[in-house]
């Protein structure tokens, strides 16, 4: 029972930090119709400006975490400017190729041996040790994700609900060109959306690169889990996002005491696959 | 799209193709002059790659669907190859054919699920089941040797004619690449192909015009699958060794590049990106690491500015000049070969 609850906690600061990765990738397909294949690559790099700021430059956790999301941010509106404003009439895989190149390059220059280099490198913890409740252990920094990513998404939510620049999103989302007649600024809010995306992804990172290593190509594995996650719960509801990556960290966790720690990576994908096979639309999204 | 009248496609099919018979005339004359092992060793490699990127044009090209599986079945038809040959002890000539029928099935499988969902969702799907593949693969110690691999692929021999030898097994793939262009161009001007075409122009059109969209998607899905598998066999006994990571998703996205330099849905598209690009990472092979800082933004560019490819600039530049010189009558005919 005790195993019970520390993979229980385990699995929920990993969906924790799933969501966040995936909320931000929902947003850009909802409001956009993009799938952005490089916001694995916004990730990683995301955990590479944090891992620089806390050992090369000093600054504390939270404070990088903070920098570190707004650099991210930037990072995102340029790609969209540079990348997927201009595509925004091409045929639809046009921009998912360009986004593929991206993630390409990314990993690239930061995986080059005169930025990062390839070899692992370590996210300090701001908490060390490990919290007791009641005879189930978790780590200081596993419970920092569940605190900080249920935080994250409840602002995200009181944005997106209690704000009117969060109803423009939603608004943009819903209808686009209902949107462009109430007067919204159809390409103010895709900047806004892609900063929101750029800065979770980082914020993501930030919490869960602790808790493993960091690499260029990290990226890569998280890019192909949100995919599958924000697919599970129907491209572009956010929801769905949030569902969708607790089912696939239980999944993964509990998953993998079955089938062996080898194939956990597996069972994700294989539930993918088995709740497209019934339903194709995702679990929260009316219409394929 | 197709503006060529149909009824004269038949009857001109065979003389649109000679610079093609040129072409291949001209590759199977350059080993009486060069006997240079390097070259070989990066033309074989090209002409593999090749038929791999003609697997993922019938798709991508034609149908204008996505699939990012595309290397874990060229992993499929690799490693059937490896296995039997190795383990089992069958000939190449036997395990080759086999291996290309599981792609196929294999390919209908994954089509019958997969054509549940469209665009987007779909490319996202197969990519997700690339990466099963690759990490059933890379797990699956007692079947594929796992992260070790599959090492010692002897190459086949027939007739006396061993394969082993660069210039052999040049033939040999020489020979596999006219094969996939013929087909693919059969297929290109058939009824099926043009279905296809109607399908990429749009969905509800094509069903509205009387096509089974869902079987068409099923068959296009086995001729690509099947494709990959067979340059995946040619690919095992050449290279003699099997890992996991050429089955994954960077595999996809090479192929992907190939492709898009090329020119997707030209019949020259593949071969010629391929060669360009393979080409290319040789001569800056020094400069490994800087390798995606490059191939990365030139993917982008390729999007925004030449999203038809080399092939898409050569049709326009004819098309423009033809036209130019003998009125509009011939500038279909470019646009056509360019598959655009």
């Amino acid at each position: 029972m005790i195993i019970f609850f520390q993979q229980f906690l385990n699995a929920l600061a990993l969906g924790g930090a799933y969501s966040l990765v995936a909320l931000g990738l929902t947003l850009v397909y909802g409001v956009m119709k993009i799938p952005n294949f490089a916001h694995g690559g916004l990730y990683m790099v995301g955990a590479y400006v944090t891992w620089a700021l806390l050992t090369n430059l000093g600054v504390p956790y939270f404070l990088a975490l903070g920098l570190s999301a707004v650099a991210l941010g930037l990072v995102a509106v340029l790609l969209e400017r540079l990348v997927f404003y201009p595509l925004r009439a091409a045929p639809h895989i046009h921009p998912m190729i360009a986004a593929i190149g991206v993630l390409f390059f990314l990993e690239a220059v930061i995986g080059h041996p005169q930025v990062f280099g390839a070899d692992f490198k370590i996210l300090p913890s701001p908490i060390s040790g490990i919290v007791n409740l009641g005879g189930v252990s978790i780590t200081g920094q596993r419970l920092l994700i569940i605190g900080a990513s249920v935080v994250v998404m409840l602002a995200l939510f009181y944005f997106l609900k209690r704000t009117t620049t969060g109803a423009t999103i939603e608004a943009m989302a819903q209808n686009r060109e209902g949107a462009r007649l109430v007067g919204i600024n159809v390409s103010r809010v895709a900047s806004l959306t892609f900063f929101i995306s750029g800065a979770l992804a980082a914020i993501a990172a930030t919490l869960y690169a602790p808790t493993s290593l960091v690499s260029p190509s990290m990226g890569e594995v998280m890019n192909l889990k949100v995919f599958a996650i924000i697919v599970l719960g129907g491209m572009g509801s956010v929801p769905g996002a949030i569902v969708g990556a607790f089912l696939l960290a239980f999944a993964e966790t509990f998953g993998g005491v079955f089938v062996g720690a080898n194939f956990a990576d597996v069972v994700g994908f294989a539930v993918l696959v088995v709740v497209l096979a019934i339903r194709p639309q995702g679990l929260f999204r009316r219409t394929a | 799209m197709t503006s060529a009248p149909a009824r004269a496609l038949p009857a001109r099919s065979l003389p649109t193709g000679w610079p093609w018979l040129i072409v291949f005339v001209l590759a199977a004359l350059v080993p009486l002059f060069v006997k240079n092992g390097y070259v070989f060793d990066v033309a074989i490699n090209v002409m593999i790659f090749s038929i791999a990127a003609y697997g993922m044009n019938v798709m991508l090209g034609y149908a204008g669907l996505l699939p990012l599986a595309h290397a874990g079945f060229f992993g499929i038809g690799a490693y059937t190859v490896g296995i039997l040959t190795l383990k089992a002890g069958w000939s190449f000539w036997l395990a080759w054919p086999l291996g290309i029928a599981i792609c196929a099935v294999l390919g209908l499988l994954l089509g019958l699920v997969a054509f549940r969902t469209r665009d987007d969702v779909f490319a996202i799907f197969t990519l997700g089941v690339g990466v099963i593949i690759t990490q059933v693969i890379n797990k699956w110690d007692a079947l594929t040797g796992g992260n070790d691999g599959l090492n010692g692929i002897v190459a086949p021999k027939l007739l006396g004619i061993d394969f082993g030898k660069s210039a052999s097994f040049y033939y040999l793939a020489l020979l596999s690449l006219a094969l996939t262009i013929f087909l693919v161009a059969r297929v290109r001007s058939s009824l099926f192909g043009r279905s296809l075409i109607a399908i990429r122009g749009g969905e509800d059109l094509a069903r509205s015009a009387g096509i089974n969209v869902y079987t068409h998607k099923l068959r296009v899905m086995m001729l690509s699958t099947a494709l990959a598998g067979f340059a995946g066999g040619l690919y095992a006994v050449y290279i003699g060794f099997l890992g996991s990571a050429i089955t994954g998703p960077t595999t996809t996205f090479t192929v992907l590049l190939y492709l898009l330099v090329g020119g997707v849905g030209a019949l020259a598209g593949p071969v010629l990106g391929t060669l360009i690009i393979r080409v290319l990472q040789q001569s800056i092979q020094g400069l490994q690491d800087y390798q995606y800082i490059v191939f990365g933004p030139l993917l982008v560019l390729l999007v925004l500015f030449f999203p038809a490819g080399l092939a898409g600039v050569w049709a326009h530049l004819r098309g423009r000049r033809t036209a130019f010189e003998t009125g509009s009558k011939k500038e279909n005919k470019g646009v056509r070969d360019a598959g655009v």
